[in-house]
């Protein structure tokens, strides 16, 4: 992650890319993220029942994100890192808020009411989290002491935890994964490593007894979706379906029977990888995971060729988040994973998840774009 | 910025060594490559190894095989009038796991029944996503549902075309037709006789369905649906209706406990009217638990009484034992025969063979029975059709009972011959007479239209069978035992017949079967009838008072339905031209 001064390479890019450079855009990061979104929006076609309103509003969604992204692009890695800390603070502060005084949908405490717009302040955190420990640990010679490692861990958890007491569990391990990644990348120690990932382990059967009845369920159900094919399993056991009739081809779009026959259920948002599946077969999973790797890869590339510790550490972990978004989602409509609420990123329905990942994206495009700048 | 990062490089070159960040991008791509590669190999196994597992397991949730209902065929009188059909109705419904509880009090007042009853069963089928509400539901209640539905925009109500079995002469042939049940499968009767030729062959096509289990789409038909063929019974409606009439207002005015009658064409073994009380309606049917839903005509078998003495007397005669001219001393009205005494009623000293019929001597044919050797008058009235079963076809029919010959002691011969120690059935009784009506030849029964008379078999002689007609037209007359039989206009050849109904103590003393059979006109008969009522108990109970008035007012309508000229001079002194006038 880290490079001597000496790997830099000349601005070969700036050159090429002049005009995108200058608006602070890296363009294979854009046209992979496009070119996902597009494919997205041809799957939301014929998951939502070629319902092509609500295409629209999700073009409309994904224009505003962009924008956002572009937005977040113009922001100099500097400024980003000076307000790390307080953008941590406020989120944290809105989750507690949340748990107080927060709205209740689908039976979480998610939504905190700003009066004109509705606003989750766990999504915030996907971004404030990494940012903060990519601060804290940036502050410091690499890999970090003992005691600095402690309290990063405790930036992490704060709001892990509360966002787990939502309860939000699939943007709890987003978070958490978050900072875990900044920590890993930080370099510290493979003992210490082992050492969480074993107590982790240990901890696991603790777990249970924190989690409520619903999530419970999901694990029983993740383990044997035959268990109760009606109700719990039924998800499962119809995204299998779906998955499995697609075969290596497909049945072509608009032809899922699964999704189009209204079988399988969240078929627009988290499951929407089972109508692709379905539709497009093997070889549109394929183009689906060549994309991603392709946004994964340019990800870890910028990460690499980062100017400082800050931003490497940043734009690392907010591109394997992005992956762990996709593992998780594509794991789970598989049933490699147990049923966790995560989309499928910039494919699912739906634009809160939408915001943050290509503000994230923003962020990863200003950290390669002000590279070279001089210091104003 | 520039100071930072500066610093951070000498940090990085100073204290990190380059091999860790190495080994750790390496297992970042590692990781990143190893998640990738399980993903895609879960793919591989589920779209490749899985497919055609997976592929039907899907297709056995949305492409269903249903059935399409086949029409059961239409059961039609002779004339082509429809006894049972079937029409299309609506059953409800109801997915318990999609009807909003809001929905529960517009659609329990839609179907009549109260919410909380509603609710009840709703709660008890909660798990299930298919309930009928009610099947086969009035036209009137569908509309209400469906407006209910439309109105308060219910889900989960659903409404399926079914078919339902309708009478249109309802208890009037309700015996002879019989019923289907809810799956159209014949219960009773000719519908449960010919289940097979009138159920269609149900047709099945391939539909795509939804999530919800809604029809989406037609895929294929798999095979048509195979209506079930008519059926065109011997059923004269018309006759049908005027006895069942004259039936049950008789068994109504004598308090009879159950009655029978059948009609049959003498020419051709035809089953007119086949009518029993009691009665039920099988389009709206309770419980048959009584015996309501029974065809007493074939399925109960009664003692036959005086009505066995025509027969007798034709064994007797064809026999020669005896000539239409012998005289037979009955006095004192009573015979002892093996120890047992035969009893008349009166003592009617000595009588011709005409006599005897007329007056239903027993002493007299008794007297005649016991000349005759046991095998030969076993073998008569075995031919005519005693103790074997008419094969009618019709289910649950009973034989009856002949005693076999070797078996018969001297009284037990002379008991036969006036009708007791057998068995018959209404139906049985009825063809024997049409035998007599048709100069001795034996047709089959049948339930259905013949197209052509089947050919009978002689059973008795054709001049022998003339002479004791001859003898019965005697019964009507105003000395014999039937006067009320008497037809204006027709010859009438009967007999009447009252038994006393066996019990389990033997012969109850005031318990009796009232009978009444014949044929008419008497000179070329066409029809035959046996009415047969079971314990008159308003006063009369003689099968001349209380049957034969039944088989003369049906008769007399039967005639002029079937437009029959008279052949008689009854009464008026009216002789019409008619069929010669033979003897």
């Amino acid at each position: 992650m880290i490079y001597s001064p000496t790997t830099l390479a000349p601005s070969e890019p700036a050159r090429q890319h002049g005009l995108l450079t200058r608006l602070h855009l890296d363009l294979p990061l854009l046209s992979g993220l496009l070119l996902l979104c597009g494919y997205g929006l041809v799957v939301l076609y014929s998951a939502s029942g070629q319902d092509f309103g609500k295409v629209e509003r999700q073009a409309i969604r994904l224009a505003l994100a962009f924008v956002g992204m572009f937005m977040a692009a113009q922001i100099p890695p500097i400024h980003m890192r000076r307000w790390s800390p307080w953008l941590y603070l406020a989120g944290v502060l809105m989750l507690i808020a949340v748990l107080l005084f927060g709205d209740i949908g689908k039976g979480a405490q998610r939504w905190l009411n700003l009066g004109l717009f509705r606003f989750q302040p766990s999504e915030m955190l996907k971004l404030a989290l990494p940012m903060m420990v990519a601060w804290y640990l940036a502050e410091q010679p690499l890999p970090p002491t003992w005691q600095r490692l402690a309290i990063a861990g405790a930036l992490v958890l704060v709001p892990t935890l509360l966002i787990a007491k939502q309860p939000d569990l699939g943007t709890a391990v987003l978070v958490a994964a978050a900072g875990i990644f900044v920590l890993f990348l930080s370099g510290i120690g493979w003992k210490i490593i082992a050492a969480v990932g074993g107590l982790l382990m240990a901890l696991a059967p603790a777990a249970w007894y924190l989690m409520h009845d619903y999530q419970r369920q999901r694990v029983l159900t993740f383990l044997n979706p035959e268990r109760d094919p009606l109700g719990a399993g039924y998800h499962i056991i119809q995204s299998k379906i779906a998955i499995g009739s697609g075969g290596l081809f497909g049945k072509g779009w608009l032809n899922g029977t699964q999704s189009h026959l209204e079988f399988l259920p969240e078929r627009s948002t988290d499951f929407i990888f089972a109508v692709l599946s379905e539709e497009f077969g093997l070889v549109g999973i394929l183009v689906l995971m060549a994309l991603y790797l392709f946004i994964v890869y340019r990800g870890l590339y910028i990460a690499t060729r980062g100017q400082d510790t800050y931003s490497r550490l940043l734009a690392g972990s907010l591109t394997l988040v992005f992956f762990v978004y996709v593992i998780v989602n594509t794991g789970m409509v598989t049933g490699l994973l147990p049923v966790v609420g995560v989309p499928l990123p910039l494919i699912s329905y739906g634009g809160t998840s939408l915001v943050t990942i290509l503000a994230g994206f923003g962020i990863l495009m200003s950290i390669h774009t002000h590279r070279k700048l001089l210091p104003t | 910025m520039a100071r930072g990062t500066k610093k951070a490089r000498r940090r990085s070159r100073v204290q990190v060594p380059q091999p860790r960040y190495a080994l750790r991008r390496g297992v970042v791509g590692g990781v990143l490559l190893m998640a990738f590669f399980l993903l895609v190999g879960r793919a591989v196994e589920r779209q490749v190894l899985e497919r055609d597992f997976l592929q039907n397991e899907g297709q056995r949730r949305y492409l269903r095989t249903v059935e399409m209902p086949a029409h059961r065929g239409v059961i039609f009188d002779r004339h082509h009038e429809p006894l049972a059909l079937t029409t299309p109705v609506e059953s409800i419904w109801v997915n318990p796991k999609q009807l909003p509880r809001t929905a529960q009090a517009p659609l329990a007042r839609a179907l009549g029944v109260s919410v909380a009853h509603l609710r009840k069963v709703l709660a008890r089928n909660g798990k299930r996503h298919f309930l009928y509400l009610e099947r086969r539901a009035a036209p009137k209640r569908v509309g209400r549902v469906r407006k209910a539905v439309h109105d308060n925009k219910i889900t989960g109500v659903h409404f399926e075309r079914e078919y339902r079995r309708f009478y249109p002469a309802g208890e009037v042939t309700a015996h002879v037709i019989g019923f289907t049940n809810i799956d159209d499968h014949g219960q009773e009767g000719l519908e449960l006789a010919y289940d097979d030729w009138l159920t269609g062959r149900a047709g099945a096509k391939r539909v795509l369905k939804d999530g919800s289990g809604r029809v989406v789409r037609d895929v294929e038909s798999i095979r048509a649906p195979q209506p079930g063929k008519d059926l065109v019974t011997s059923i004269d409606r018309r006759l049908q209706y005027l006895a069942y009439r004259e039936l049950k207002a008789a068994v109504e005015k004598h308090r009879a406990r159950a009655g029978s009658a059948v009609i049959l064409d003498v020419s051709t073994g035809e089953v007119l009217a086949m009518v029993n009380q009691p009665s039920y309606n099988p389009n709206a049917r309770r419980s048959g638990r009584d015996g309501r839903f029974r065809n007493r005509a074939v399925t109960d078998v009664f003692e036959p009484g005086s009505t066995m003495k025509p027969l007798i007397m034709s064994a007797a005669l064809e026999a020669g034992v005896i000539e239409p001219s012998t005289r037979i001393d009955t006095a004192p009205g009573r015979l002892e025969v093996g120890g047992h005494r035969v009893r008349d009623s009166h003592d009617y000293g000595v009588l011709t063979p005409a006599g005897i019929i007329e007056k239903s001597s027993n002493v007299g044919i008794s007297k005649i029975a016991l000349q005759l050797t046991p095998d030969v008058m076993w073998r008569v009235l075995s031919k005519v059709g005693f103790g074997v079963s008419t094969d009618s076809g019709f289910p649950g029919e009973v034989s009856g009972r002949l005693p076999y010959f070797d078996r018969w002691s001297r009284f037990g011969q002379a008991t036969i011959a006036f009708g007791y120690g057998l068995s018959v059935t209404t139906l049985q009784l009825a063809a024997a007479y049409a035998t007599i009506g048709a100069d001795g030849v034996k047709r089959p029964v049948s339930l259905l239209k013949q197209l052509q008379a089947p050919r009978g078999r002689e059973v008795l002689r054709r001049d022998v069978v003339r002479t004791v007609r001859g003898m019965m037209e005697k019964v009507v007359s105003a000395e014999g035992t039937a006067p009320r039989a008497a037809i204006p206009g027709y010859r009438v050849a009967g007999k009447t017949g009252t038994a006393k109904k066996i019990t389990a103590h033997g012969y109850a003393k005031d318990r009796y079967l009232a009978i009444f059979a014949g044929v008419v006109p008497a000179s070329r008969p066409r029809l035959a009838m046996a009415v047969m009522i079971d314990e008159p108990r308003a006063g009369q109970v003689y099968g001349g008072e209380v049957a034969a008035p039944v088989f003369a007012k049906v008769m007399a309508g039967a005639l002029r339905l079937l437009n029959i000229p008279p052949d008689g001079v009854q009464g008026e002194g009216l002789r019409l031209a008619s069929s010669g006038g033979k003897p």
